[in-house]
């Protein structure tokens, strides 16, 4: 297992009495097409908190390329490649679709210390960016401020934001909830299109979108994981069948 | 280096003609009035306070309620090197105390940025109060309640006697305003400038994308700091005088009000907010010593409730109007 990117052992966390991560292991190597799926409240987000580092974990340990990050503060994963998008947009509404993956590609080149040249000054930020914008059709939005885009071509700046940092290791919550269907598709191509060296872990509730993207399926219940395998032998097992059966309409609208 | 192909045409950092105006303004309020200089540079000398709080509250976000304990800090080094040290001579006496103040701010904010919101407000509060105790208690070197006396300017550059008219004061504390706005215009307009901004619209994601936002805050609470400091020297070298008010929480509310009103994060609505406040300080007193406050609170709630953006985000909302009806 030590060819892995991410590997999480035992990872634990409790808010008061609510467990809401029970010794949860998992393990993404280089180019992971990793789904986590499980009913709200299950822990999934809480998880990728955990993870990033936003959440302090009660027990366990989190290694990312081989390096102890369990205690890192969270702009130090980042940096060494762990990124992550939001369940709910988690964007700045003020400044324009261009000037938030700036942000992050600026930051990523570690500029955001230069005191004294302009910003807009830097083309080749500006130019990664657009691309980036291109990559998830976004570029002719690039002017325009973020709070004026419908929530749904918001969502697609959350994926441009994660994937202007070159992340080794990218966690997605819910990328899509909330993109319409029509539109879904564009997201789910900047994913595919991803370099085969990076991991990817999604956590989405759309079962087309995970069954199209995953190569293995984590399924997490009330902070534990259930079972883990490949989407066929997750969609046969009777007993992730019996956690969906009352959830099954959830677990299609792909609702927060 | 190639020329970027996209620009964002809101906030480019090229120089648009509209900045020339309150450099204008301010060259011809010199000539056209001769009788007003002290007040003027007065006026300049909060136009640069209020810019320093801009830097923290308008870019970065935190919001203070003790910005003059740095103001107080620059205010008292330059007021004690003169009194006390003997050292008279105003640029270096400015550069000892913009630094004194920097250390202060950087000794402060590396407290107090550890926390946000309410508890941040407080402890901002807190500093000021227990510097202008330390100042109060300090007689001897600061003259307590009575304020310091002895203060005496050597000339700028040992040829500009500062004079009676305050001719020398309202162009001294023009050129440090100008070089300080040229570096702080410089500052936000960077990566650095970019990335408070991005700490202000949403710390969350700045931490998500690596950012070390306790260290950009400090770095921008220092800066804030330096320039702070050297608003309160010039204040204490041009009037040759510091009294305790310096350090007053009432400074501190004056020149967020004056920030208010001419808009935050803007860098030049401190150029429309401190002239406001401290002309319409000035009439409203003469008119009704008793109750100018109220207008000035009259004025203060128009602004929130009406021109949340101040005078400026509301200029440029009646432009883009106008221009919007033109087409
Ligand atoms: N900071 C927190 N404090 C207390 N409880 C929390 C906190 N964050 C999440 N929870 C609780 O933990 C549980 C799991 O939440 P979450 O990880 O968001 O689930 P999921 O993403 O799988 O829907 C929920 O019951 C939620 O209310
Ligand atoms: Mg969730």
């Amino acid at each position: 297992m030590s060819d892995a990117l991410l590997e999480v052992r035992d990872l634990s966390k409790s808010f008061g009495a609510l467990v809401v991560a029970d010794a949860v292991s998992l393990s993404l190597r280089p180019g992971a097409r990793h789904a986590l799926i499980g009913p709200n409240g299950a822990g999934k987000t809480t998880l990728v908190n955990l993870i990033t580092g936003t959440v302090e974990p009660s027990a366990g340990v989190i290694l990312l390329d081989g390096h102890d990050i369990t205690h890192w503060p969270q702009a130090r994963r980042v940096k060494r490649g762990l990124a992550r998008t939001f369940q709910i947009n988690t964007l700045f509404r003020g400044l324009s679709v261009l000037e938030n993956v700036c942000m992050a590609v600026s930051e990523r080149r570690s500029l955001s210390a230069r005191l004294w040249r302009r910003a807009d000054a830097r083309g080749d930020v500006i130019a990664e960016a657009m691309a980036l914008l291109e990559s998830v059709k976004l570029d002719e939005d690039a002017q325009r401020q973020v709070r004026e885009l419908p929530y749904g071509r918001q969502r697609l700046v959350e994926l441009a934001i994660a994937l202007g940092l070159h992340p080794k290791v990218l966690l997605l919550d819910e990328p899509a909830a909330g993109v319409p269907s029509t539109e879904s598709h564009v997201l789910l191509e900047a994913v595919e299109a991803l370099s085969e060296s990076i991991a990817v872990l999604m956590i989405e509730h759309d079962m087309d979108i995970v069954f199209r993207f995953a190569q293995r399926i984590t399924v997490l219940v009330s902070g534990a994981i259930l079972t883990e395998g490949t989407p066929a032998e997750v969609g046969a097992d009777p007993r992730v069948r019996e956690v969906y059966l009352g959830e099954n309409a959830e677990l299609r609208g792909g609702s927060r | 280096m190639e020329q970027p192909a996209y620009q964002n045409p809101l906030r480019t950092g090229a120089i648009r003609p509209a900045e020339l105006l309150p450099w204008l303004a301010a060259g011809s309020g010199f000539f056209l009035f001769p009788d007003y200089l002290q007040l003027g540079a007065q006026i300049l000398i909060m136009v640069l306070f209020a810019m320093s709080l801009d830097m923290i509250l308008g870019y970065a976000g935190i919001v203070s309620l003790g910005h003059a304990a740095l103001f107080g800090t620059g205010a008292y080094t330059a007021g004690i090197l003169s009194a006390h040290v003997g050292w008279s001579e105003p640029l270096s006496g400015l550069v000892i105390a913009g630094l004194v103040a920097g250390v202060v701010g950087f000794v402060c904010g590396a407290v107090i940025l550890y926390t946000r919101g309410l508890t941040l407000l407080m402890l901002t509060l807190a500093v000021t109060i227990l510097l202008q105790e330390l100042a109060n208690e300090q007689e001897h070197w600061t003259g307590g309640d009575d304020g310091l006396q002895g203060v005496v300017m050597e000339p700028l550059f040992g040829v500009f006697e500062f004079d009676l008219y305050g001719q020398t004061a309202y162009l001294y504390a023009l050129a440090v305003l100008f070089v300080m706005f040229l570096a702080a215009r410089a500052i936000v307009n960077s990566s650095f400038g970019q990335s408070l901004r991005g700490i202000r619209e949403n710390e969350r994601r700045m931490h998500a994308i690596g950012c070390p936002v306790y260290r950009q805050m400090l770095r921008a609470y220092t800066i804030a700091a330096v320039m702070a400091g050297v608003a309160g020297a010039l204040l204490a070298q041009t009037t040759e005088f510091v009294a305790l008010d310096v350090l007053s929480f009432e400074r501190s509310g004056d020149v967020m009000i004056m920030l208010i009103l001419g808009g935050t994060g803007r860098l030049y609505g401190a150029f429309i907010g401190a002239p406001l406040y401290m002309i319409l300080q000035d009439q409203l007193a003469k008119l009704s010593p008793e109750y100018w406050l109220f207008g000035i609170g009259a004025l203060l709630v128009a602004t929130i409730l009406y021109a949340p953006e101040g005078m400026l985000g509301l200029t440029e909302r009646l432009r883009a109007w106008a221009t919007r009806e033109d087409s």
